[in-house]
């Protein structure tokens, strides 16, 4: 895999179609074994591109999902204390000393890994996707960038764990908070944006082929005119892609064609009350015959 | 490292074969070409850099702009500028020093302002050379206080220069920094566990009593956390407004200084970010960038147009449920006041609260009729007098109580 586009081509095979600033950032990111840092707004697929990463390389995908109050012991691991304390009961039972239960329940059978411990103990090295880390708060920040620099995490009762394998990190972000410079500097970096009308055309042929190709010209025609609107919740990729299924299911052939239609498939893409008021079925119709 | 990293087109390295200082040396060139234009890179990532070419195929131009690209930029913003950063480098025959030059003074905040949305650069202009701003000539806007809203834009450009001084930015730093300290300190609702606090974290108490067998060996407190608020100042300096545009721009400046997390904006006919350019460590480069930046200062003001922009692009970005937006403005709109209802309806949705601060309200049997201020006051959380760095300060017990 020594060059982007043989990289696009295969992602491409898992139904992900990467802008070349993308897949030129993967392809860095998977070579030099540097995290991947993708900023852009929701649904463009951030989080999608991990999976196709991983169903791409054959490996395991793990996802820490971050949160205002995001701790160690939700992300790195966490001792099963229920188990040790009922372990201790049946050792006393038994008559067992209390250094061979000691070193019994300090062993790994009484661990509980969370995914960033999980992700450097696995055989093959899996991909790692940290969702929305401007979420988590600045303190776990710092604490994620001495992971990811050492890969190795120190756990007292059983002493430091180092990486079997590194994992392919991948972080997304939307602008909640601004992310520390350190962060920043020791991420590679890529910017995903709403894709153009022949990519998003090329991502609606992959995704539905069972879309007619004049349809699915109109549907990337009207979506891409609605982002143009002035929305407060523009459709993602992920919206695009419910309208599409939302059409097929009510059998439509013609955007033009069922104003009624259409306007029930809009929910699919207009999620707020301003917006739905901003878009009238006259105006989607509007939009719909200017993409035919 | 021993490839070549010749492009294929004439660039400035590859005119003088002989001279060539080789491909690292260049690239370190590349570097601090982007350095200069406010890229935070290092050594290191010069190497990586190095090392990122080394894994690439072929040395198309395009190609080698996206490897470096993903290695260097580290915001959005940068992101969007890398193409223009390159091919000024590789591709332009030596325009380097020129397109370097102009970045450093004006690039940065127009690209920014351009990539978000049309119109909003337009003040701004093209860049001029950092001297040239003295001439204001038979000024159209020399008067004070004058309460006409004036439908052009001022081409002759005021120097802020003029306007603010050294002096009271300093005087306005320890203004600004206890006004801000005002609005910034809340505390959450939530509490969040700590080394230190008051109340007893009970949940985790008893989880961690599990590995002493039941034993609350350890006490875990919680407290409630600082949510410090992010301040958003957008600054009215349109012709009406410039009696009072010195004491405001001296509490921004101020402000931005004493507060690295504030935001600041300047309004009249088009809305410019001159958060960057507030940054700027040298006050008197800082000035000059200010000016350019604020070109057609003095000229007529387009509020409700100029907030209904800002609320549909920068607020996107830079404002949520702890911002404090904070707009000077006489509310005297030289187009139609419609828009400015709506905007602010619009900006409040992001959960921000609003402050609007008015030099006209502190005079006498002052009523807010301008069609601009009727429409805004029902959005308002705080509207009040400012006409003088000691008005702000007589605001603090106010702002603390917001």
């Amino acid at each position: 895999m020594k060059n982007p586009q043989n990289l696009t081509d295969k992602l491409h095979a898992q139904g992900y179609v990467a802008h070349p600033d993308l897949a030129m950032a993967l392809h860095l990111a998977l070579t030099l074994g540097r995290p991947l840092l993708l900023e852009g707004a929701a649904g463009v697929g951030k989080t999608e591109i991990a999976r196709a990463l991983a169903a791409m390389l054959g490996t395991e995908l793990l996802r820490l999902q971050c949160y205002e109050g995001l701790d160690a012991a939700q992300a790195i691991y966490e001792w099963n204390y229920q188990r040790q304390l009922l372990s201790i009961r049946a050792a006393v039972e038994d008559g067992e000393s209390a250094r061979q239960a000691e070193s019994r329940i300090f062993s790994e059978d009484y661990l509980l890994e969370r995914p960033l411990l999980a992700a450097i103990r696995r055989e093959r090295p899996p991909v790692l996707l940290i969702d929305e880390i401007d979420r988590a708060d600045e303190e776990f920040e710092a604490y994620l960038l001495e992971v990811l620099s050492d890969f190795q995490i120190t756990i007292p009762e059983l002493g430091t764990i180092t990486a079997t394998s590194r994992p392919h990190v991948i972080l997304t972000a939307n602008g909640t908070r601004d992310l520390s410079d350190a962060l920043r500097r020791r991420c590679l970096y890529a910017y995903v944006d709403y894709p153009d009308r022949d990519t998003e055309l090329a991502i609606l042929t992959t995704r539905c082929p069972e879309i007619e190709a004049a349809l699915g010209r109109q549907i990337v025609g009207f979506v891409q005119a609605l982002r143009a609107e002035d929305l407060e919740k523009k459709p993602g990729i992920a919206e695009m892609l419910d309208f599409a299924a939302a059409l097929g299911g009510l059998g439509v052939n013609d955007l033009g064609a069922d104003p009624a239609a259409l306007a029930a498939a809009l929910a699919t893409l207009l999620k707020t009350q301003s917006d739905r008021a901003a878009i009238p079925p006259e105006v989607a119709a509007r939009l719909a015959g200017r993409a035919a | 490292m021993t490839r070549d990293l010749t492009l294929k087109r004439p660039s400035r390295a590859t005119r003088f074969a002989a001279r060539d200082p080789g491909p690292a040396a260049r690239l370190a060139g590349f570097m601090a070409h982007l350095r200069g234009a406010g890229f935070h890179l290092g050594v290191a990532e010069t190497g990586l850099a190095m090392d990122a070419l080394t894994t690439l195929d072929d040395m198309a131009p395009e190609t080698v702009c996206r490897a470096l690209k993903a290695v260097c930029a580290s915001d959005a913003d940068q992101f969007a500028r890398f193409d223009d950063m390159f091919n000024a480098f590789w591709l332009n025959n030596g325009r380097v020093r020129a397109r370097l030059a102009q970045s450093r003074s004006t690039g940065t905040d127009r690209q920014r302002a351009g990539r978000t949305g049309d119109g909003m650069a337009t003040g701004t202009g093209k860049a001029h050379a950092p001297d040239d701003g003295h001439d204001s000539g038979e000024s159209e806007s020399g008067g004070t206080g004058r309460l006409m809203a004036t439908g052009v834009a001022n081409l002759m450009r005021r120097d802020l220069r003029e306007l603010v001084s050294p002096d009271d930015i300093r005087h306005a730093e320890t203004l600004a920094a206890r006004l801000g300290a005002a609005i910034r300190d809340r505390r959450s609702r939530r509490r969040r566990a700590a080394r230190r606090g008051r109340g007893v974290d009970l949940r985790r108490t008893l989880r961690s009593a599990l590995s002493t067998g039941g034993e609350p060996l350890h006490l875990h407190r919680r407290t409630r956390p600082d949510r410090p608020v992010k301040l958003v100042v957008l600054c009215d300096v349109s012709g009406s407004m410039l009696a009072y545009t010195r004491p405001y721009l001296a509490f921004i400046t101020g402000l931005t200084r004493a507060d690295p997390t504030a935001d600041a904006y300047l309004f009249h006919t088009g809305l410019v970010r001159i958060t960057t350019a507030l940054h700027d460590d040298d006050p008197l480069r800082m000035l000059n960038r200010l000016s350019l930046l604020a070109e057609g200062v003095g000229g007529g003001s387009r509020i409700g147009a100029n907030l209904d922009l800002f609320a549909r692009s920068y607020a996107r970005r830079f404002v949520n449920g702890r911002s404090v937006v904070v707009i000077f403005s006489d509310g005297y709109d030289s187009a139609s006041p419609d828009q400015l209802g709506p905007a602010l309806a619009q900006l409040k949705k992001r959960g921000c609260r609003i402050i609007w601060l008015n030099p006209l309200k502190g005079w006498r049997d002052y009523a807010p009729i301008a069609g601009g201020m009727a429409a805004a006051l029902p959005h308002l959380d705080l509207f009040a007098p400012a006409t003088t760095l000691a008005d702000l300060a007589r605001l603090e017990p106010e702002l603390a109580r917001l």
